[in-house]
C-alpha cells in the first residue's frame, strides 16, 4: 500500500459525503496529490478502491486534469505562465532564464529532481506578470533578482 | 465614488471575521432572515438590476426566478470561483482578501432560492484562496451564520468547498457540474438548463463571485440605491482588471461604464514606456479586440456590444505598438485548443487546426492563403458547438483577423514578425 494512513482516513471520511461517490473523485485527487506530488496509476487505484468508485472511473477523470503531474516530478514545480498578458510582459524572457539557470529546457526536470519547469495557461495573475506558480503558492511581479534569490533560497534548502 | 467591493480590500486582516464584522459585515444576512422572505430578495436583486461578472450578464435575479417552484428536490447553489479568463484576475482579490463577503452573499443568496446546499468551485491552482475560504466558513459556522436553524430563522445551510484540477472548462457552467459530479469536465448541451436541471439533475443556480459579492450590499442599501449606480441597464459597479502594456496594472473598482480610455490613461497611468497603443482586448481573451481608436467606449454591456465586442468578465488587456498581434493572438488560440474539453468535433477540430496554422505562421511557413483559411475556420467554430468555448476561440481569432489583416498578410508572404513575443510554443 502506498497512501499513507492519514490520507487513507480522510479518503474515507470522503466516501459517503455526496449524494454520489462519483462526487468524491474530485477532492479524493487533491488528497492523493497532496501527498505524492503526481497522480501515478497505483495510488489512484487505491484511492479508487476506499472511495468505492472504479479504478477506470477514477483514473479517466484523473486523466483530464492537468494540475495534476502523472508521473514523478521535481520537488518544486516552476509553472511559468505564458499567456497574453505575461508574455506582453516578458514571460518568455522568463522562462529563457529559467532554463539558462537550471540547465534545463521546459518540461524537463533537473537531474538532482529538485527542479521541474513546465509553462502554463493563465493563472488568473495577469496583473502582476510576469508570475509563476511554484507548487502551491504564486510568485508576482518577478525580475531576475527575484528568481535567483529564490533558486538559491530552494537551492540552499536542500544543500546543494 | 464610494467603493462597494474594494471598501476594505486594504484592510488588513480583513479575511478575518472579526475584522470583516467591525467593518459592518454579517449585517446584511439577520436582516435578510429576520425581514425578508426567500421571494422578497428574488425580487430585490432583479429590482437592483445587477447582473452577472462571469462573462454574459444575464440578471442574477431573474435567473433565480427560473428555478421551479415548489419542487421537491433539493436545490444547489454554485459559486463560481473558477476564474480562468486569460486577462482576468478579480475573484482571487475578492476571495483572498475579503472572502466573508463572498460568503455572506452566498448565505443571503442560498436562502433566497430555498438552497440547502452550497458550493464554492475554486479554480485547482487557488489553493491559498480555499484555504482562506475553508477558515471563513469554520468561523461563520462558529457564530451561527452557517449550519443548523441560522440565528434562530429555522433555516439550514451547509457550505461545500470543491476545487478544480487546472481546467479552463470547469468555469462554463456545465462542465463545472460534471466536474463536481466526478467526471472529466465535458459540457452540456442546453437546454436543459441548470436552474431545471444542473448539479444531480437537481435544480441549480451558478454565479460568479463578484456576482454575490453585491448581493449583501444590495440588502443593506437597497435595490434603488444599487441601480442607481452605473448606467441603466448594467448596474453596480465592476471590477475590472488591466493587464498588459499599462504603467499600472491592478484591480479598479469602478462605475460601471467608465470609459476605456480613461480607464487605461488615467486610472492605469497610461502605455509603457509611453509608448503608442495598438489594441486592447476589453473583456478577456475570448472578446472582440479593440483598435486603439476604438476605445473611446463606456464598458458596459450595452456600449460594448455596439462596438461588436462584449464587456465578458472585464479582462482589459492592453498592446502597445511593439505587438506582433499574429504572436499575440497565437499565445490565445494555443490556450483554447489546450482548454477545448474535446466533446464537440468543430472545437475540438478547429482550435487544434487553427492552432497550427497560427503556428506555422510564426515560424514564416505561413502561405499566403492562410489568412483567408484561418478566418474561415473560425467563422465556420463560432455558433457551432455545444458551449461556448468554441466561440470564445473563434472570437478573437476573427476580429485580430478582420482589424490587423496587414500584418497577418505580411507574415504569410515572407514578412517577420515584428515583436517581443519568442516563443511558438509547440
Ligand atoms: C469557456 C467558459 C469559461 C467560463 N469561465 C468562467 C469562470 O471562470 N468564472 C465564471 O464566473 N464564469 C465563467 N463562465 C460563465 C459561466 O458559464 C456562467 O455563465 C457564470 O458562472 C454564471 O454566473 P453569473 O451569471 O453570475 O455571471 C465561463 C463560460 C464559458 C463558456
Ligand atoms: S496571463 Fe499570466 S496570469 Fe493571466
Amino acid at each position: 500500500m502506498l497512501i499513507s494512513e492519514e490520507t487513507r482516513k480522510k479518503l474515507a471520511e470522503l466516501k459517503d459525503k455526496y449524494p454520489t461517490r462519483q462526487a468524491s473523485i474530485m477532492p479524493a485527487l487533491h488528497l492523493v496529490f497532496d501527498e505524492f506530488g503526481y497522480l501515478g496509476v497505483e495510488q489512484l487505484d487505491e484511492a479508487a478502491d476506499i472511495i468505492g468508485v472504479s479504478r477506470l472511473d477514477m483514473n479517466e477523470t484523473a486523466s483530464f486534469y492537468t494540475l495534476f503531474p502523472k508521473q514523478k516530478v521535481g520537488k518544486y514545480l516552476i509553472q511559468v505562465c505564458t499567456n497574453l498578458s505575461c508574455a506582453l510582459m516578458g514571460a518568455d524572457n522568463l522562462v529563457e532564464y529559467l532554463e539558462e539557470k537550471l540547465g534545463i529546457k521546459l518540461g524537463e526536470t533537473t537531474p538532482d529532481g529538485i527542479f521541474t519547469l513546465w509553462n502554463v495557461e493563465c493563472l488568473g495573475s495577469c496583473g502582476t506578470a510576469p508570475m509563476m506558480q511554484v507548487n502551491d503558492e504564486y510568485y508576482e511581479d518577478l525580475t531576475r533578482e527575484k528568481v535567483d534569490e529564490l533558486i538559491e533560497n530552494w537551492r540552499k534548502g536542500e544543500g546543494s | 465614488m464610494e467603493k462597494i467591493l474594494f471598501k476594505h480590500i486594504d484592510t488588513p486582516d480583513q479575511n478575518k471575521i472579526e475584522t470583516y464584522m467591525a467593518n459592518g459585515g454579517y449585517t446584511a444576512l439577520p436582516k435578510a432572515l429576520k425581514e425578508y422572505k426567500p421571494e422578497e430578495l428574488v425580487e430585490m436583486v432583479k429590482k437592483s438590476g445587477l447582473r452577472g461578472r462571469g462573462g454574459a450578464g444575464f440578471p442574477a435575479g431573474v435567473k433565480w426566478s427560473f428555478l421551479p417552484k415548489g419542487t421537491d428536490r433539493p436545490v444547489y447553489l454554485i459559486v463560481n470561483a473558477d476564474e480562468s479568463e486569460p486577462g482576468t484576475f478579480k475573484d482571487r482579490q475578492l476571495l483572498e482578501y475579503d472572502p466573508h463577503q463572498t460568503l455572506e452573499g452566498t448565505i443571503i443568496s442560498a436562502y433566497a432560492i430555498n438552497c440547502h446546499d452550497a458550493f464554492i468551485y475554486f479554480r485547482g491552482e487557488f489553493a491559498y484562496a480555499a484555504k482562506v475560504m475553508e477558515r471563513c466558513i469554520e468561523e461563520a459556522t462558529e457564530k451561527g451564520f452557517i449550519g443548523k436553524n441560522i440565528l434562530d430563522s429555522g433555516y439550514d445551510l451547509n457550505v461545500h468547498i470543491f476545487r478544480g484540477g487546472g481546467a479552463y472548462i470547469c468555469g462554463e457552467e456545465t462542465s463545472l457540474m460534471e466536474s463536481i459530479e466526478g467526471w472529466r469536465a465535458l459540457s452540456r448541451q442546453k437546454p436543459p438548463f441548470p436552474a431545471g436541471e444542473g448539479l444531480w439533475r437537481c435544480p441549480t443556480i451558478i454565479n460568479n463571485v463578484e456576482t454575490l459579492s453585491n448581493v449583501p450590499h444590495i440588502v443593506n442599501k437597497g435595490a434603488e440605491w444599487f441601480a442607481s449606480i452605473g448606467t441603466e441597464k448594467s448596474t453596480g459597479t465592476k471590477i475590472y482588471c488591466l493587464s498588459g502594456h499599462v504603467n499600472r496594472p491592478g484591480n479598479y473598482e469602478l462605475e460601471m461604464g467608465v470609459n476605456l480610455k480613461e480607464l487605461i490613461y488615467e486610472y492605469g497611468g497610461g502605455i509603457l514606456d509611453d509608448r503608442p497603443l495598438k489594441a486592447v482586448i476589453p473583456g478577456g481573451s475570448s472578446t472582440p479586440v479593440l483598435k486603439a481608436d476604438e476605445i473611446d467606449v463606456k464598458m458596459d454591456f450595452e456600449s460594448l456590444a455596439a462596438k461588436g465586442t462584449m464587456l465578458g468578465s472585464a479582462g482589459v488587456i492592453v498592446m502597445h505598438d511593439g505587438t506582433c498581434m499574429v504572436s499575440a493572438l497565437h499565445r490565445l488560440i494555443h490556450f483554447y485548443e489546450h482548454e477545448s474539453c474535446g466533446k464537440c468535433t468543430p472545437c475540438r477540430e478547429g482550435t487544434n487546426w487553427m492552432q497550427k496554422i497560427l503556428t506555422r505562421m510564426i515560424r514564416g511557413e505561413g502561405k499566403p492563403e492562410d489568412v483567408d483559411l484561418l478566418f474561415d475556420i473560425a467563422s465556420n467554430v463560432i455558433g457551432n458547438t455545444v458551449c461556448p468555448l468554441g466561440d470564445a476561440a473563434a472570437m478573437p481569432v476573427m476580429s485580430f483577423v478582420e482589424k490587423f489583416r496587414d500584418e497577418f498578410d505580411n507574415i504569410c508572404n515572407g514578412g517577420k514578425p515584428k515583436g517581443t513575443l519568442k516563443f511558438p510554443f509547440k
